[in-house]
């Protein structure tokens, strides 16, 4: 029998814009906020369990081509490249540096290396949970 | 970052662009000529500094890696780490132009050849310019783990795979053993700098740990430089590729350990131990090595025991020499420095003769197929530019005119002489033997040389036995042995030029107490009158042409010598003696089912924190100053009670899955009640992901049903469970009432002002602690591969079936 999921479906469709949203939001607030690379990685990797829960694999897969252990890898690598880069300035590894600088549309704004290096946490963990879930649902 | 620490780079930027090149232009050019630039350009470089070496300066260069633990990569060139530094990257030009009409490019894969090639040349760069102990030691296993990987370069081949294994187990043991003495050594210097050591000399001369670091840090060098009875890998390792041979296993790999007892005779040297410790250690090298040459029916076998035996040469100069140090300044002390003279000009000789001669041996296997002596012969005619090759370089390894190998032979002789002459450390007796050992070596020395020429060139020609006509190399192999044949001639004219411009600059490195006067007085010359050294030189002569011409008379004697007490004999049967005791003690307790390791793990957990405890004598708690528990928190914590025993009495694994999840929803009430948003939002996200991931993997397993289990199992279940929430609750209330260090909190607290984040705890994970992020994210990367491979690659193997 072919589950009735209509309500899920829809659901899902909807939820899963404001959770990669919120996800968004969760990240980027993570310097001066609550959130951070490791929760926005962790909540992307959360709406994108609920979408392979809701629809199958081969649709999400066709949908977001992405291979996710090289999601992981990268994430790893933008890390360590981030923490190494800091050798060029002669300062130690994984020294992170911030400035304010003034944008155009955002006014005032820090940027800080904290972040990319962040993108890489995010990346990695992104990577890693949905490898992880996909594999073993494969499995079998 | 100094232009010196990027030239020390440059081989591990061109490793990473290999493949590439490769990719891009395999079958149309040779990708070796891409990787040929890499060593010219730091050897150019290199050149640039002999002009203020030789006049005695030294170069130093910071570049902070963990400035906090002390760990700098501190860049020091000296005369000695220009030697080699000239070799490493000189002879590496020429063994890369050679492999480029050595290795075919249609056939071979020679992307890895050439990453694991440039990997060495870095790592032996690094090595010899690095100041640090602990960079050093990087690049030390570095160089172990990249002539592993080009010694197993063939690994379809059986003999390539032992050969590589043994080399690797030998000398990783050797560098372990040298990481436990340079750990020793800083401890006893309090630094991790070899220059900051030279100033420590005698409060680590009179510590407690001084001969235990320097017999571990004598392993070391021994197993790298092949010294009696670590010798055995280096026969072995003659299954890479001749190029390799001829740069690893000749020019440099193996004088990495001659380096190393160089640049710590200024810390060890003096002393009676380091004295007899390295020089008989050396002389037995010597004699091993150049007995068992003679027996070798291979060349490169041959080879490979007259290398053993040329570095047993030079670690005995060496340590002879480190008696200079005893002495301080003086006429003696001169003497015995002449000795290490000796070495560094040895080093450099045995180079260039021994580069050519493999180089000569690969062409000899390239064109006739074959290196075994017994097939070949009289090639003499036919190849005759290797011929003269040859001729060259073992004449000059036996030590004639006019080569230079003849000058440094003469040398070894005054060496030796010197400790019959005046000898120290109160062994009057036994100092005879030093040069009868050397004499009697250098006759085996001569016999192997005449071998080497005569047996392959001379004689009958044979082409039946050879598997492909035998024609000369092409001449842009024969390149990088001429131009080293040339050295060994332009070094035996010209010795004074390398000594004052190279080696004395190193001697002032090995022996500081000539940094003053910029080395001893010394002319190299090829005359000096009859002395006994050219009597001693003579007789060899003499004699070694009657052995040779008697050699089939003699040889047979080595067919005596029992296989089971040869090293490699006992090196098999530990080997498998060591399999079969870790096979029997891992089944010991690898039962392979999940609940025993559980178990494993919380007992020692309970024990290791248990015991801590204990010792630290600090259980006790006090709970005035906490604040008072609400309602509304009791409420959540009787929640959490039932949903914990609703996972351990629950008739379905659905139930239990829920359940967990409700305890961690309800953890995470908790961070929100005591205003922990980052930690409840990162519980939240986990257990819902975790929920998810739980449901996927008990979908695989049976349903659960009631076990029948023995009591004295589901005793030990309760004991362990027992005591890990014991242990955990003991420590959780202990936790809050000690504090054993100063609270580091009111740094973090200042993390807008630091790191520009006002929120601390991202704060900590991506800047204050950033290095345990980036090591976990990394781990965490690992794990889900290792996931991914062990599913994927069970239903590989499914599927095959």
């Amino acid at each position: 029998m072919k589950p009735n999921d209509v309500i899920l479906h829809s659901v899902t469709k909807v939820a899963v814009f404001i959770i990669l949203t919120f996800s968004i939001y969760l990240f980027f607030g993570g310097h001066h906020n609550p959130g951070g690379g490791f929760i926005g990685g962790l909540s992307v990797a959360s709406g994108l369990v609920l979408l392979y829960l809701t629809f199958d694999i081969e649709t999400v897969r066709r949908n977001i081509p992405v291979d996710f252990k090289k999601v992981a890898a990268f994430g790893v690598l933008i890390a360590i490249f981030t923490g190494a880069s800091s050798l060029l300035f002669d300062k130690p590894f994984l020294n992170q540096a911030f400035g304010y600088f003034n944008l155009p549309i955002f006014g005032k704004t820090e940027l800080a290396t904290a972040v990319l290096f962040d993108v890489g946490v995010a990346l990695a963990v992104i990577g890693t949970a949905v490898t992880i879930i996909l594999s073993i649902s494969e499995d079998g | 970052m100094s232009w010196l620490h990027l030239m020390i780079f440059i081989p591990f930027i061109f490793a990473i662009f290999v493949p590439f090149v490769y990719k891009w232009f395999s079958g149309k050019v040779h990708t070796g000529w891409f990787v040929l630039a890499a060593p010219l350009a730091v050897f150019l470089y290199l050149l640039k500094y002999i002009p203020s070496i030789s006049k005695g300066e030294t170069l130093r260069l910071d570049l902070q890696w963990m400035p906090s633990l002390g760990i700098n990569y501190t860049a020091y060139i000296d005369g000695l780490s220009l030697i080699f530094g000239l070799l490493i990257t000189g002879v590496g030009a020429l063994v890369v132009l050679y492999s480029i009409y050595y290795m075919s490019k249609e056939r071979e894969a020679l992307h890895n050849f050439y990453v694991y090639m440039l990997l060495f040349m870095g790592a032996m760069l690094g090595l010899v310019i690095s100041d640090n102990i602990l960079v050093l030691y990087v690049f030390w296993e570095l160089t172990s783990i990249s002539s592993f990987l080009l010694i197993a370069y063939w690994y379809q081949r059986k003999n390539s795979r032992n050969g590589a294994q043994k080399s690797m187990l030998i000398t990783i043991f050797g560098g372990l053993a040298m990481l436990a003495g340079m750990i020793m050594l800083s401890m006893m210097a309090d630094t991790y700098s070899i220059r900051e050591m030279y100033g420590h000399v005698n409060r680590i001369t009179e510590h407690p740990l001084f001969l235990p670091a320097m017999i571990l840090i004598l392993l070391g060098a021994f197993t790298k430089s092949a010294q009696f009875p670590f010798s055995i890998w280096l026969p072995d390792a003659m299954e890479a590729p001749t190029p390799i041979s001829a740069y690893l296993h000749s020019a440099t790999m193996v004088k990495a350990g001659i380096y190393l007892v160089a640049r710590f005779t200024p810390v060890f040297g003096g002393t009676s131990e380091w004295f007899w410790i390295v020089s008989c250690i050396g002389l037995i090298t010597l004699m091993y090595g150049s007995v068992n040459a003679v027996n070798q029916k291979d060349l490169k076998g041959l080879l490979a025991y007259s290398t053993i035996s040329q570095l047993g040469l030079i670690m005995s100069l060496l340590g002879i020499g480190s008696a200079s140090l005893y002495f301080g300044y003086g006429d003696e002390s001169t003497v015995y420095a002449f000795a290490v003279l000796a070495a560094l000009f040895h080093l450099i000789n045995h180079s260039t003769f021994k580069g050519s001669l493999f180089m000569i041996v690969g062409i000899i296997d390239h064109e006739t197929g074959t290196r075994d002596i017994r097939k070949l012969g009289g090639l003499m005619s036919l190849m005759p530019i290797s011929f003269t090759l040859t001729i060259i370089g073992s004449f000059a390894m036996a030590g004639l005119p006019p080569f230079n190998g003849f000058l440094s032979k003469e040398m070894f002789f005054t060496g030796v002489l010197t400790v019959f002459e005046s000898p120290v450390f109160g062994m009057k007796s036994l100092s005879l033997l030093f040069p009868i050992i050397a004499w009697v070596a250098s006759v085996f020395t001569f016999i192997y040389c005449m071998i080497l020429v005569f047996k392959t060139f001379m004689g009958k020609h044979r082409p039946e036995r050879l598997d492909k006509e035998a024609h000369e190399a092409p001449i842009g192999m024969l390149i990088p042995p001429i131009i080293l044949s040339c050295l060994v001639i332009v070094i035996f004219f010209f010795p004074n030029i390398v000594s004052d411009h190279l080696l004395q600059p190193a001697l002032t490195a090995v022996l500081p107490q000539f940094a003053g006067t910029g080395g001893i007085e010394v002319k190299i010359t090829p005359w000096h009158g009859w002395s006994t050294e050219l009597f001693m030189t003579l007789g060899v002569i003499g004699f070694g042409v009657l052995m040779y011409r008697s050699l089939k008379k003699w040889s047979p004697l080595y067919g005596y010598f029992p296989q089971a007490l040869t090293l490699n004999g006992i090196y098999n049967h530990s080997l498998a003696g060591m399999e079969r005791i870790s096979l029997i003690l891992t089944k010991q307790y690898m039962t392979g089912f999940v609940r025993d390791y559980l178990v494993y793990i919380f007992t020692f957990m309970i024990f290791l924190l248990g015991w801590s405890l204990w010792l630290s004598n600090d259980i006790s708690f006090d709970l005035s100053n906490n604040a008072p528990i609400h309602l509304y928190e009791g409420g959540v914590i009787l929640a959490m009670l039932i949903a914990a025993l609703t996972v351990l009495f629950s008739k379905s694994r659905f139930t239990a899955i829920i359940a967990v999840g409700a305890l961690g929803y309800l953890v995470s009430l908790f961070f929100v009640i005591f205003r922990a948003p980052d930690l409840a939002l990162t519980q939240l996200v986990v257990e819902t992901v975790t929920a998810a991931l739980f449901l996927l993997c008990f979908y695989h397993l049976p349903e659960l049903r009631k076990e029948r289990s023995s009591i004295p199992f589901k005793l030990t279940n309760l004991l362990v469970s027992l005591g890990v929430g014991t242990v955990v609750t003991l420590i959780a209330l202990s936790a809050n009432n000690h504090r054993l260090f100063e609270s580091i909190s009111s740094y973090f607290e200042d993390s807008y002002t630091l790191a520009g984040a006002k929120n601390i705890v991202n704060a900590i994970l991506v800047d204050f602690r950033g290095l345990d992020t980036m090591l976990e994210i990394l781990v965490l990367c690992i794990a889900g591969l290792g996931v991914y491979t062990l599913i994927k690659l069970q239903l590989a193997g499914k599927e095959k079936k």
